[in-house]
């Protein structure tokens, strides 16, 4: 069989098995609709509330905060437009970051069509959103802060206490985009001062198509999905049942043990970028040095595309993705890059590498002896290192 | 995304080089796009002797630069003049449609790289007049 090193997680995971079986019965034997009467749906609905206790217990809210969605893009809408359409009286103005997930940035530029204005705040060169900016830029009609817990390219992961701390003493709802932080960071939502926070299951070794919004007590939030009185009348639908019971494994055994578990993929991750930057030089590192998830590695090698990169990486049956305009359906470089402040050349020669539980030290190896002789290859066709070496 | 012909092309790409003492030389494209295509062309008897490029950018980008330098190796100067963006995807068996620009690089790279041996040569550098003809021409001949 062809040799696989998945090193993508922040893509997706594949679903763990202990998830799998937790959710096959929920398939075809006990298939009940939690909204009947009768006892085989019983069964259903209190498989739900297992899970949304699950998810609460995970992040430090309480049962009735959880709300299942479809996945970390419906949470991220649902939040921001339905705090944006449920304050339109009391307030037009959003404030974000410039490197948050499309999710977050498209929905608010929707809204600014709709006649909201959008505060898209700077970050410094390594990713981070200043506190004191977020201070300075609330102003009395200002209905939401929203701000991601970390980055999903660079890793870089955010001060949300200290955000949520100011926005809390300003009595402005705070919202995280949680979605890679899951299982990476320890993560209280009490403690943190967090109002709403998306989280996303195929991202932590659950299904895919399956999220949830955590929604604090008396935060004011219209609805997104209008129907049924499922999910206590704020989001209608049939619950996706076996997808709820998987998210509900999967967050319980993603939080059981965070830092144990981080140490081991932390422990590869520094081996491996270390390695990498040992071994290719005119290679840098984007975000931040100790602020960002253990698991994650993006660099940029100077003088090649990063496409090229992802396509010599798969023949040799590597899995990674890359910031390269070249590589993005629109011809747009990482909006995440160019906003920590790297040329657009150099956005074109990232690579993220973003390891898990798929891999061992084996794979570690594997990409070191690979991935330089890829650079090196790409290198010797390229004018602009030639340029650069001809020319010092 | 890619076919079997492109994929062949970007990892086994063929004329790659830096051609010392060139006759002509043409670099297009730009690192803000992510794409720079350089082409070098020695010239006998107003033939292209031998073609050579060096490419900074995608997939597509390196295998048009393969395939452009293979078509016109060969070819009188006029009739590697009318080699065109479509008769490179052509021969590549197609590229995904967010990728002919780089085709569209390749052809222009020709160009230039004629057009600077013209120079040298103290001759008049051919105008990109009949464009939209050769374009006609060859997509019927893609076809």
């Amino acid at each position: 069989m062809k040799k696989l090193v998945y090193m993508d997680h922040a893509a997706t995971t594949p679903v763990k098995s202990e998830v799998l079986d937790a959710m096959l019965p929920y398939f075809s034997e006990q298939f009940g609709n939690p909204s009947s009467l009768y006892a085989l749906a019983r069964v259903s609905k209190e498989a739900v509330e297992n899970a949304r206790a699950q998810v609460a217990s995970a992040i430090g809210a309480s049962p009735d905060e959880i709300f299942f969605t479809a996945g970390g893009s419906e949470s991220d809408n649902w939040a921001i437009k339905g705090t944006a359409f449920a304050n339109r009286k009391k307030g037009d103005h959003i404030i974000t970051s410039a490197i948050e997930h499309h999710a977050v940035l498209h929905t608010c530029a929707y809204l600014e069509t709709q006649g909201f204005s959008v505060t898209y705040l700077p970050v410094d060169r390594y990713g981070l959103v200043s506190p004191k900016d977020v201070e300075e830029a609330i102003t009395d009609r200002t209905i939401l802060v929203t701000v991601m817990a970390a980055n999903n390219e660079i890793g870089t992961v955010q001060p949300i206490r200290e955000i949520g701390r100011i926005t809390r003493e300003r009595g402005v709802p705070f919202h995280t985009d949680a979605v890679q932080a899951i299982g990476a960071v320890q993560i209280d939502v009490t403690e943190d001062a967090i109002d709403m926070l998306s989280l996303s299951g195929h991202k932590f070794y659950g299904p895919k198509g399956i999220g949830a919004l955590y929604v604090r007590k008396g935060i004011r939030l219209g609805n997104l999905v209008h129907g049924g009185g499922q999910e206590r009348r704020r989001r209608a639908g049939t619950e996706n049942i076996p997808g709820i019971v998987g998210l509900g494994k999967a967050i319980e055994m993603a939080t059981a043990d965070i830092p144990g578990h981080t140490a081991k993929i932390a422990a590869m991750r520094d081996r491996l970028c270390a390695g990498i930057l040992d071994a290719v030089p005119d290679t840098l590192l984007n975000g931040h040095p100790t602020l960002r998830l253990p698991n994650n590695i993006n660099v940029s090698f100077r003088y090649i595309e990063g496409e090229s990169i992802l396509l010599m990486l798969d023949a040799h049956g590597i899995c990674a993705s890359t910031g390269s305009a070249c590589s993005s359906a629109s011809l747009e470089p990482s909006h995440v890059l160019l906003a920590v402040g790297l040329p657009h050349e150099t956005a074109h020669g990232s690579l993220r590498l973003t390891l898990g539980d798929l891999n061992a030290d084996g794979d570690v190896d594997y990409v070191l002896d690979v991935l330089p002789k890829v650079v090196e290859r790409l290198r010797s066709m390229s004018p602009l290192y030639a340029a650069r070496k001809g020319g010092v | 995304m890619y076919n079997e012909t492109v994929m062949d092309h970007f990892m086994n790409p063929r004329n790659v080089g830096e051609m010392t003492d060139p006759d002509g030389v043409g670099e297009v494209g730009n690192p803000v796009c992510g794409d720079i295509m350089k082409i070098f062309l020695r010239i006998r008897d107003g033939r292209v002797e031998d073609a050579t490029f060096m490419t900074f950018g995608c997939g597509a980008a390196i295998a048009s630069s393969s395939m452009a330098t293979e078509l016109i190796r060969g070819k009188t100067l006029e009739e590697a003049w009318e080699i065109t963006n479509t008769a490179v995807a052509g021969a590549l068996q197609g590229l995904p449609p967010q990728k002919l620009h780089c085709s569209v690089l390749a052809e222009e790279g020709i160009h230039a790289a004629i057009n600077d041996y013209r120079k040298k040569q103290r001759l008049e550098p051919w105008a990109e007049t009949a464009r939209a003809a050769h374009e006609e021409e060859a997509g019927g001949d893609a076809e």
